[in-house]
């Protein structure tokens, strides 16, 4: 499978992941934006990221990006609350939404590409910080319009080349995290 | 005579929901106990009179796997209904779920329906 092809395959999973997840939890309208790809990219943040990856025959991570205030109403909709600020069951709830995107985009790419592992959300939060992606892979960028705010969903998966079969290797798309 | 139930999962978010969503289930149960990993729900377990178990699947120290077969090996233990609840939806992890005995099976994102027709047969 070619990179191109894995892309397409992300695309639409994640389409439909991101559907599926917002309808059946949050009870929200979702417009799922135009897809786009960039190379190495260098982001800066003022909000909550929730970071996933993914390991088998390839191997990828996945994010979700947000501002503060999206984060809250997106945990207020998971959890029937209402949160006003950005807290330990604001960040728990947007790494859960990550958890079942990105987990219901693994099972779509293991139709194609065999079992993966998926590992446990990380989630950042801070006002001013900057994501560096390790490595000069390519990511496609989703954006999402949901609960009247603009969701970022980001996936990179490249082939794993070194560990073949291996569902334990996550460190070949890394995060570098610094404060600006 | 209302069931006990306890709900696994390393997700404070999802433990939450389940407690709403079987609270509204009107199926007789009885106290909702908490676990975030395996080795949590077996320290329930142990302490309490558990009757019915719901359990994610990928957790850390201990995943749902591991604790389905804790459960199966266990005399005391291996007639509870265990439910995984996750969003694992590999074969592979299905079928390894009910080999080992797996009462059924709700994939993430649920609704409160799809939960309560799961547990319906079991309680």
């Amino acid at each position: 499978m070619t990179r191109q092809e894995m892309n397409v395959i992300v695309e639409q999973g994640v389409r439909s992941s991101v559907e599926n997840v917002c309808g059946t939890m949050l009870g929200c309208s979702v417009e799922v934006g135009e897809t786009r790809q960039i190379g190495h990219p260098l982001q800066e943040s003022d909000g909550v990221v929730a970071l996933i990856g993914m390991a088998g025959q390839w191997v990828g991570t996945g994010a979700l990006t947000c501002k503060p205030d999206l984060a809250c109403r997106l945990a207020g909709a998971l959890l029937m609350d209402t949160f006003d600020t950005v807290n330990e069951e604001v960040l728990d709830a947007v790494a859960e939404l990550t958890n079942m995107v990105i987990g219901n985009l693994k099972t779509v790419i293991e139709e194609h590409v065999g079992p993966m592992g998926l590992s446990t959300p990380t989630t950042i939060y801070g006002a001013s910080f900057t994501t560096k992606i390790g490595g000069s892979q390519e990511w496609t960028l989703i954006p999402v319009r949901v609960c009247d705010g603009d969701l970022l969903v980001q996936v990179c998966m490249v082939p794993n080349e070194q560990g073949r079969g291996s569902l334990n290797r996550l460190d070949v798309v890394g995060h570098m995290v610094t404060r600006n | 005579m209302p069931i006990d139930v306890l709900v696994v999962d390393d997700s404070a978010a999802i433990r939450k929901i389940l407690q709403r969503v079987l609270a509204q289930t009107e199926l007789p149960l009885g106290k909702i106990l908490e676990a975030g990993d395996g080795f949590e729900a077996i320290e329930r377990l142990t302490a309490n009179n558990i009757g019915l178990v719901l359990t994610d699947i990928n957790m850390p120290n201990m995943d749902g796997i591991e604790l389905l077969k804790k459960i199966r090996e266990n005399p005391q233990w291996k007639s509870i209904p265990v439910v995984m609840i996750t969003t694992e939806g590999s074969q592979q992890k299905v079928l390894e779920a009910v080999d080992l005995g797996a009462a059924g099976y709700v994939r993430k994102p649920f609704t409160a329906d799809q939960i309560k027709e799961k547990l319906l047969g079991l309680v």
